[in-house]
């Protein structure tokens, strides 16, 4: 698959061709995944490790060379005309463009999550993560939204942390309480 | 009588205030997931995994059990309310039973559907019962090459029999495995897919795993194509049933089972078939043809027995085999490994008295459902109501305490949130989420089963076949694989013989 091929002019173009064929994203992720997993493979120095007739590389190669296969099967099924079926749901209203712009959002308040948890501590962090979302899912009730995301927060860390014993980083908050 | 006498020592261990307790704890939260949209019971038990470094196995496995039942009781009601099935099981009973409920018939719909799931999870569960110790005989002298057959058999049912193209069932599996590979070998120490980098040496948490692809990816796909405008439920009285609705449904309640726990425990599981197939029966066997499609009683009461009973056939085929076919009992094995438990022939024999409490408490939990449901339906049918927006922050919440709990790692959280993402594509793209996980789950112990086999018969191939039980197992994957190919031989056969007949 190359430019030529649309500049000579045989057949529809491959903008043509590609159009509404996101799917073959998938088989691009599929076989970059797959040369990695051989990648992996071949800078692999087990000849030390070897023990018993299979070593650690066999499977990782079978996989491997079965992600490359099934790429190329994939695209070859697109191509032809097939589609994924996209899942439904409850709540699901597949009519709709998808809202690439929501999921976005919800991965930058998630993201902050991550980074926050530590340095402020959870109760705090975790508020942010639950006000963060509900306003990028929609919900735009400014006095409601922190009220709810503060106390979930905050009971959430005390059935964790004291009921079931799981530890989750207090931060400064609980310092001062 | 020995399962007998076993069983009746499991209802000891059931029984006692603290199981009960969380048997409790399980049917309501288990109804309260069905009801609610969204959430299906994969996804709760996924969510609730790192508890389970709190409890003892018995208590957590009383709980996970129970959210699998209530989440089929729950299930039926979002259906025949609303008319939009969360979960694959309660599909049918939306096409009976909403127009039941639009007719004003919403409260016999719903008890018909409760007393349904009653006697389908109750008939379901005496056959396990009944199956358990002949599996147990079985189990004798099971061996590597044996477990390998049984996990290559999952591989290929879940990605042949369900789902509708096989490409992308078998794309998904091999996800999962590459997933499986990630950190050190276990035969070896050599590291795999690490990069080097000392997080990824031991592996990625299956808790992580089945938290971001259930919980993150389904929240993050609702988020990509989210209904605008909520719909409203049909209000409803308490359920009941008049003598003429107990007349038509007796019957389907007690066939359902019949179709419903053989099609759970074979690893073409699932309860979207047999549901089907009972509707079909039902349909045909009913005096009241006419009403089918307008609210027939028969096409709830059979599919949602059947429902039930296919839920107690999955985990029978999980915990006498080792071989989870519905996702719900695929999180379910992931948490018997976290307990360093292996579900399969030869765990009636060491955890015997887990699994026999397991089994009673299945029991306990149905007469509890019963008792929930039927008086509490349009309590229940409340939680519908909730703002779409905390119920999906939610999910995120809970998915990113979870997957934190494991091990306290920050990085856990970006992992996390990856493999969300490759569950959002997987869900936009039809990839079907089962044999991924499943992939991610059994991978790993499939490689150190097929290495040991090998080890054993010193590199020889023919140390994988060199049992009646592992040839039986080849015998049945190669006609799974198959069955495409004959299919079409046979119907090229029959073609050939009706213009002569």
């Amino acid at each position: 698959m190359n430019d030529t091929t649309t500049n000579t002019g045989t057949g529809p173009g491959l903008r043509e061709r590609l159009r509404g064929r996101s799917e073959l994203g998938v088989c691009v992720l599929l076989f970059a995944l797959g040369l990695l997993v051989l990648g992996d493979v071949l800078t692999m120095n087990t000849d030390f490790a070897q023990r018993g007739p299979v070593g650690p590389k066999t499977v990782p190669t079978v996989v491997g060379i079965a992600l490359l296969v099934v790429a190329v099967l994939l695209a070859v099924d697109v191509l032809r005309g097939g589609r994924g079926q996209a899942e439904g749901g409850e709540d699901v209203d597949l009519d709709r463009s998808g809202d690439w712009r929501t999921v976005g959002l919800l991965v930058g308040v998630f993201l902050a999550n991550a980074a926050l948890i530590q340095p402020l501590g959870f109760p705090i962090s975790g508020a942010l993560l639950f006000w963060g979302s509900a306003y990028a899912l929609g919900s735009r009730a400014y006095d409601r939204d922190p009220l709810i995301a503060a106390g979930l927060s905050v009971v959430t860390f005390f059935v964790f942390d004291t009921l079931l014993g799981t530890p989750l980083p207090g931060g400064p908050l609980m310092e001062v309480l | 009588m020995d399962s007998l006498n076993s069983l009746i020592e499991g209802f000891g261990t059931a029984l006692t205030p603290t199981h009960l307790l969380w048997a409790a704890v399980g049917v309501l939260l288990g109804t309260a997931i069905g009801v609610l949209p969204g959430i299906g019971p994969a996804m709760a038990l996924a969510l609730l995994l790192p508890v389970t470094y709190a409890l003892d196995p018995t208590a957590a496995f009383i709980m996970f059990a129970s959210i699998y039942y209530g989440g089929m009781f729950g299930g039926s009601t979002t259906s025949i309310l609303l008319n939009t099935p969360g979960e694959t099981a309660a599909v049918v009973a939306a096409i009976e039973g909403h127009p039941m409920a639009r007719a004003g018939r919403g409260s016999q719909a719903l008890a018909a559907a409760a007393i349904g799931h009653f006697t389908g999870g109750m008939i379901g569960t005496i056959l396990l019962v009944a199956l358990a110790p002949f599996v147990a005989e079985l189990a004798v002298d099971i061996g590597a090459a044996d477990y390998f057959a049984i996990m290559v058999l999952a591989f290929i049912a879940v990605t042949s029999v369900l789902g509708s193209s096989r490409i992308r069932g078998f794309a998904s599996l091999l996800i999962g495995l590459t997933i499986g590979l990630v950190g050190l070998d276990r035969l070896t120490g050599q590291q795999r897919l690490t990069f080097g980098t000392l997080e990824l040496a031991d592996g990625i948490d299956v808790v992580i795993v089945a938290v971001g692809l259930f919980a993150i990816g389904e929240a993050l796909y609702v988020a990509l194509y989210l209904r605008r405008g909520t719909q409203e439920p049909i209000p409803v009285g308490r359920p009941w049933l008049g003598r003429e609705d107990l007349r038509r449904t007796w019957k389907p309640w007690l066939r359902g089972p019949l179709i419903g726990f053989p099609f759970g425990a074979v690893p073409a599981g699932g309860a979207e078939i047999p549901t089907f197939l009972s509707y079909v029966t039902e349909k045909r066997l009913s005096k009241h043809k006419d009403e089918f499609g307008k609210g027939a009683i028969e096409g709830v009461a059979g599919p949602e027995s059947t429902a039930s009973a296919s839920a107690s056939g999955t985990i029978s085929a999980m915990l006498t085999l080792g071989l989870p076919t519905t996702a719900t009992t695929a999180v379910m094995l992931a948490a018997f490994q976290t307990y360093g438990i292996q579900p399969g022939p030869l765990l009636f024999e060491r955890e015997s008295s887990l699994v026999w409490a397991l089994i009673a408490s299945l029991f306990v939990g149905l007469v509890m459902l019963l008792a929930l449901n039927l008086p509490l339906a349009p309590l229940w049918a409340k939680l519908l109501r909730i703002p779409r927006q905390y119920l999906y922050a939610g999910i995120l919440f809970f998915a990113a305490v979870g997957a934190y709990a494991v091990s306290s790692q920050p990085l856990d959280l970006v992992i996390l949130l990856v493999i969300g993402l490759v569950g959002l594509l997987m869900r936009r793209f039809g990839l079907p989420v089962l044999p991924a996980v499943l992939g991610v789950i059994l991978g790993p112990s499939a490689e150190l089963q097929l290495r040991r086999a090998l080890q054993i018969s010193d590199g020889s191939l023919s140390g994988l076949v060199n049992s009646p039980f592992a040839v039986t197992v080849y015998v049945v994957v190669g006609l799974i694989v198959l069955w495409p190919l004959l299919r079409r031989l046979l119907l090229r056969r029959e073609r050939e013989r009706t213009p002569v007949a």
